[in-house]
């Protein structure tokens, strides 16, 4: 039984058709997306789910969760904020943004709120260095870039994930 | 006609729409080139462009395109949109804005070497702009621009968007081509180089998005055209990315030889709090920095001037530090970079960025000790020349230019005059 492959049967089919048919590998990172899509982070059985469908090791398909950064193998908040504190953005003030988040958010770089609903952490440059500070969010729909933010706003984006998702929480009750 | 050549879309509203760009003569010159042009003929346009590759390296693009192994088949054309650089914010404004243009210069540069087949390989934080691409991809798949039997003829072509994952390195061509193969992205030994040994082995040109979006408008308005905006050393125009201590950062497209000074003072606003200028970082975290002097100020940005400065014109990121800034700060946090994106491949970047880091670290935090500095800069000595790709050389640039030409932020003696 392979959990992705029937989950996601047509996003499978397309991912493998941008590549030559005996070329399969080159499918893996797509993978990697699908299978962390939902929860935010990649089970231990996707790997395996994901070296069955492109004919490798299993061993070559943990190996890339490890050396790429966007690729997480542990639970995170619902949101991941990773705020880019490399040289341009330190000259803009991203560094002290951080401080003010964090001390906020009544935590660490590095770690997740403690209603689980956002993890903060620092990462390397995101190519927005004229609208610093700025940070990426990693979520449900994909990753977006917000930019030229402060405390303040940053803090009302994060209140109103809250209160949306309490409201979907009604809903499913 | 815009006055611009890349980025179009400040003056030309909503030129990332297919109607708007067809109506400024868009794929006029991807469709001449495959109903009329030879594919050698396209390549030789391209040379005689005097174009050179925008990611950093300058190399003639028009050259490594006529580098494809002809024996050996099929052809890929792979488009670098992994710009990852502390600095570099350019092809994104172009892909969100003119990514028509970008594509069309995709589209030629296939034709020109053959390729049927050809990948955009975005950095994975570029999530959106990928599924933005796609759909443009989808819409000219539509109109007939991309697909099989283009025009009438026997050429087809695909271009697909594809992911990384968050790897500086991946920037790197032929860690790129390993990440696209489904790999972790480590660099190759060269050669062979990619146009003879790239994608699945088969030969393969890889180019900048800035590069590729240059391609329509030379064939359009010619070779000539082109080398006449830029100077004789340099020929066209450079998207030039500033950011740092500026009032107005942002990207600016200039022709080559324009100056610093008209860079950074007139169209950057000058510096914040009307400080001082101190340093500019002409190409990112990987610059060798220069002490900004009015001779700095006022040289034409070329690449064979900037070179004689003693820097590399790169990939035109430029990062402005002011009087406020020291520079064992700017050397902790470009270190903190290059240490968190060596690959781990080869050793001296590896070990030699750790210890680099550790080093800088120990200086910013107060210990400036002439023992601590001349010990990292021998660290940094010998990680040079030694490293399997570029990223190991770039990280030792910082540290090296900053204790030479700022001795007097590391506690040593200050310099008489600017060596600038």
């Amino acid at each position: 039984m392979n959990d992705l492959l029937s989950k996601y049967p047509e996003e499978i089919k397309t991912i493998l058709a941008k590549y030559p048919s005996e070329q399969k590998r080159s499918a893996v990172m797509p993978l990697l997306f699908l299978a962390q899509r939902k929860e935010g982070y990649i089970r231990e059985q996707a790997l395996s789910e994901i070296s069955q469908i492109l004919d490798i090791q299993e061993t070559e398909v943990a190996t890339l969760v490890g050396f790429y950064t966007l690729f997480h193998d542990g639970k995170t908040g619902i949101y991941h904020i990773q705020v880019c504190t490399d040289l341009c953005c330190a000259l803009r003030g991203s560094e002290d943004f951080l401080t003010g988040l964090c001390e906020a958010l009544e935590i660490k770089p590095g770690e997740t709120s403690q209603d689980g609903m956002v993890t903060v952490e620092e990462v390397k440059c995101l190519a927005a260095c004229d609208k610093a500070p700025m940070f990426q969010v990693q979520g449900k729909d994909g990753i977006s870039y917000h930019e030229n933010c402060n405390v303040d706003n940053t803090l009302e984006m994060i209140q109103e994930w809250r209160e949306s998702g309490a409201a979907e929480q009604e809903e499913t009750k | 006609m815009s006055k611009y050549v890349l980025l179009r879309h400040r003056d030309i509203p909503n030129i990332k729409d297919l109607k708007v760009y067809q109506d400024q003569d868009g794929f006029k010159a991807f469709k001449k080139a495959v109903t009329s042009l030879d594919q050698g003929e396209v390549t030789e346009i391209v040379k005689a462009s005097g174009l050179r590759g925008r990611g950093g390296a300058g190399f003639p693009t028009g050259l490594k395109w006529s580098f494809m192994d002809q024996d050996n088949w099929p052809h890929y054309v792979v488009a670098n949109a992994d710009e990852s650089e502390p600095g570099t914010f350019k092809d994104r404004e172009i892909i969100e804005e003119n990514p028509l243009q970008f594509l069309e210069g995709v589209a030629i540069g296939s034709y020109a070497v053959g390729a049927q087949l050809a990948y955009i390989y975005l950095r994975g934080e570029f999530w959106q702009l990928a599924e933005f691409l796609d759909g443009k991809i989808n819409e000219l798949e539509k109109a007939g621009l991309l697909g099989e039997n283009l025009f009438g003829t026997e050429y087809s072509l695909k271009i697909h968007t594809h992911l990384g994952a968050g790897a500086y390195i991946c920037g790197e061509e032929t860690a790129l081509l390993e990440s696209l193969e489904g790999k972790r992205g480590q660099p190759r030994l060269r050669p062979p180089f990619p146009p003879s040994f790239g994608l699945y082995g088969k030969p393969t040109v890889v180019n900048n998005v800035e590069t590729f979006t240059n391609i329509p408008l030379i064939m359009e308005n010619g070779a000539e055209w082109y080398r006449d905006l830029g100077t004789e050393d340099s020929a066209g125009v450079k998207v030039f990315s500033l950011s740092g201590r500026v009032k107005k950062p942002g990207n600016y497209e200039l022709p080559f030889g324009s100056t610093y000074r008209e860079l950074i003072f007139e169209h950057g606003g000058g510096i914040l709090n009307d400080a001082q200028i101190k340093a500019i970082m002409p190409a990112g975290a990987s610059s060798a920095i220069l002490r900004a002097s009015d001779k700095v100020l006022d040289t034409p940005l070329e690449y064979a001037s900037i070179r004689k400065l003693g820097s590399d014109l790169g990939s035109g990121s430029v990062i402005v530090i002011d009087e406020t800034i020291s520079m064992d700060w700017v050397i902790k946090k470009t270190i903190d970079f290059f240490k968190h994106e060596s690959c781990g491949k080869c050793t001296p970047c590896r070990e030699g960025n750790y210890w680099m880091s550790y080093l800088t670290r120990k200086i910013h935090s107060g210990e400036k000790t002439e023992e601590q500095i001349q010990l990292l800069y021998d660290v940094a000595s010998n990680i040079q020349g030694k490293c399997l790709c570029a990223l190991g050389e770039f990280s030792v640039m910082g540290v090296l230019t900053s204790i030479d030409r700022f001795p007097e932020d590391f506690g040593r003696e200050p310099i008489g005059s600017d060596k600038g």
